[in-house]
């Protein structure tokens, strides 16, 4: 049986030039199959690569694979009922997808969040940050040969999920952000298991994090892999860990800060090479710095509603729906016609946990986007590979990969 | 959230020249629509002398109705300045724009991007092939007259063993729901509002109340209808005798017809 599981080997390349030699026999260059169903790419990644002997001379990634016309689809649904799309695009960091969505239309609304919401959005912001790191550093972990941190992290990603079916009723597509403020608000007892979750659980990262922060053969597998400089990562527009990990202290938290994001207190770890282990390294910390987050918000959250006042725009509780007629017509037209956004464009980005997620909304003044064009994170990271893996060897591609922390119902929308 | 920057589009405008076409800010966001075929020296300027050293995003959009349909946005961002602007230029389906390529390596794929999706074609992409869609895919899908259906399906063939392409059967219809209130909101047309001619796009306001003939209040009626004698009322014998008949003492109303009891 052919097998699309492993790396499949092509027909030998027939441009190939003068053959290199390795002692007595001439090797010719090949042109191989990396995916799209290897496990290491994590999704559906097609890599045609160029190799002369196991030195990678050309990649060209086939992503599209998981095409699924999001942006279409957007175009033909209401503000509300585009809000799910975004849970499904990089479905490690749900909420950190809608975040720009809502951002960007509340832009537009020109609406005003109440505290608790804002409050409320940064800890899921942060918690998702945190899973998503889980499973990035895991499988990172395990691209490059070590089996039991993954095990170690899911663990706490497994934690991070239970809290998102908590708060918002589902593991993983939460459509818990909405425009105007959140869904439901947090119950006490669930925020004060975050507290203690945070104060007791995250030991697990931390003993996953020491088996190979210091491990020869983890440092041997990523330390100068991949490297990218100051200027090459801005004109290949990265951002996130990875501009970060090349010595850039480019945070939007921090420079362009959204929600309550500039009343915490958090650092930006940078990296100072700005190879595989910089990368890695940076979202360790991130995961620290994600829980000092978490902390604050607890500690400071206030009491208040949960959503904007304005009827118009955001949906009255069912309780006030079975005594107010008012209410009920609200809520009626709220689902079925929606609210209107004002005419505009607007593009509004947040720094999910890959990088600038961004959404370029245009509105024409109806209840449906005229336009609604996302801004993967992966997209740019990943056009660079070709750019990052040349000269580099074939097993590198899975931590060059991993590092990218590439998702692939982002890129592929 | 972005601050604006102070006295940018008033040092930017002189630097591009006539490349410049508009710019508009909304919402703290600034746009700046600028001639096609300057394209790339507006952005090398922006880059090299007011610090855009990114290139975020190229985002196309279709506007059918115009003559020159697409939109092609490039969203620029400074990490030193810390600042976010929009460079906008406009484009059909046969004119190429200049590809920016040569400035950010990182517009490849996003040119890419636009022309698999919209049909726009870049001018010095070396590399414009399709990206998101599958391999040989026919059409841009996101262009406004695409349907969202799309038009070929793809299943796997338990007779042929391999995946084959058909078009596109549904079921059932797709249902685009309007909700929209038909006076409020954007103006659109009901089927069968094409053949009132003349009247605004939207829903046809209610026909006027025809108007009541003319009545000059001062002049007597030019045929005063008058019964002269009883006999030509037409009632009869007995109805005349009966209105003829005087009453003797006609009871005096009392209280003026206001029934006891009840107050206005």
């Amino acid at each position: 049986m052919t097998t699309q599981f492993d790396i499949m080997v092509g027909a030998p390349n027939q441009q190939a030039g003068p053959k290199p030699t390795a002692g007595d026999d001439t090797i010719s260059n090949y042109t191989i199959n990396f995916g799209p169903q290897h496990p290491a790419a994590h999704g559906v990644l097609r890599l045609i690569m160029e190799l002369d002997g196991e030195i990678v001379e050309r990649v060209d990634p086939h992503i599209g694979l998981l095409h699924r016309g999001t942006e279409k689809l957007i175009e033909y649904r209401t503000y509300a009922q585009a809000l799910p799309y975004f849970d499904r695009l990089d479905y490690c960091s749900p909420m950190c997808m809608e975040h720009s969505y809502v951002l960007a239309v509340e832009k537009l609304m020109g609406l005003e969040v109440p505290l608790r919401a804002q409050y409320i959005r940064v800890l899921m912001a942060e918690l998702t940050r945190i899973s998503n790191h889980m499973l990035n550093l895991g499988s990172h972990i395990m691209d490059v040969g070590a089996m039991t941190p993954n095990l170690w992290l899911f663990e706490v990603r497994e934690d991070t999920l239970q809290f998102y079916e908590r708060v918002s009723g589902a593991r993983m597509h939460a459509n818990y952000f909405r425009v105007g403020g959140v869904h439901q608000d947090i119950p006490e007892k669930v925020l004060a298991d975050m507290g203690e979750w945070l104060d007791t659980r995250l030991h697990l990262f931390e003993d996953a994090i020491s088996l190979v922060a210091d491990n020869r053969i983890f440092k041997q597998r990523n330390v100068d892999i991949g490297i990218v400089g100051k200027e090459d990562s801005l004109a290949w527009g990265f951002s996130g860990p990875m501009i970060r990990a090349a010595g850039i202290p480019w945070d939007l938290r921090k420079s362009q800060p959204y929600e309550v994001y500039d009343r915490m207190e958090f650092d930006i770890p940078i990296g100072t090479r700005g190879d595989c282990y910089d990368r890695f390294m940076v979202r360790v910390e991130e995961v620290r710095q994600s829980a000092k987050i978490m902390r604050q918000c607890l500690k400071e959250m206030p009491p208040g509603p949960i959503g904007t006042l304005d009827r118009k725009v955001f949906p009255p509780k069912r309780a006030e729906m079975k005594q107010s007629m008012e209410a009920l017509i609200h809520h009626f037209k709220l689902y079925t016609e929606g609210y209107h956004v004002p005419a505009g464009e607007v593009y509004v980005a947040t720094e999910s946990p890959k990088g600038e997620f961004g959404v370029y909304l245009v509105a024409d003044g109806t209840n449906k986007p005229y336009r609604c064009k996302i801004r993967p994170t992966g997209f740019s990271h990943l056009q660079a590979m070709d750019f990052m893996m040349k000269g580099h060897m074939l097993a590198d591609t899975t931590a060059v990969l991993s590092a990218i922390d590439v998702v692939f119902g982002e890129v592929d929308r | 959230m972005i601050r604006a920057r102070e006295g940018f589009v008033d040092a930017y405008r002189p630097a591009i020249g006539d490349a410049f076409v508009a710019s508009r800010e909304h919402v703290d966001e600034l746009t700046i629509t600028v001639k096609r075929d300057q394209l790339v020296e507006a952005c090398r300027i922006a880059r090299d002398k007011f610090g855009y050293q990114q290139l975020m995003e190229i985002a196309g959009v279709d506007y059918p109705e115009r003559p020159e349909r697409f939109e092609v946005n490039y969203h620029l961002l400074s990490v030193t300045e810390n600042h976010r602007f929009r460079i906008k230029v406009t484009t059909d389906e046969d004119t190429p724009v200049p590809s920016v390529t040569s400035l950010w390596p990182v517009a490849g794929w996003l040119e890419r991007e636009v022309f698999d999706l919209y049909g726009v074609t870049f001018a010095g992409n070396a590399d414009l092939r399709r990206i998101l869609t599958d391999y040989g895919f026919e059409g841009y899908p996101l262009r406004k007259d695409f349907p969202q259906t799309g038009y070929v399906e793809l299943r796997y063939s338990e007779a042929e063993k391999r995946v084959i392409y058909e078009p596109v059967e549904l079921p059932q219809d797709f249902r685009n729901f309007d909700f929209l209130m038909p006076w409020e909101g954007a103006e659109y047309r009901l089927p069968g509002d094409e053949k009132a001619v003349g009247q605004a796009p939207g829903a046809p306001s209610p026909a006027p109340a025809p108007s009541a003939p003319k009545v000059d209040a001062k002049a007597p009626p030019a045929q005063p209808k008058t019964t002269d004698t009883a006999a030509k009322t037409g009632a009869g014998a007995k109805a005349n005798k009966a209105a003829t008949k005087k009453s003797k003492a006609a009871p005096k109303a009392k209280g003026e017809g206001q029934p006891k009891g009840k107050k206005s």
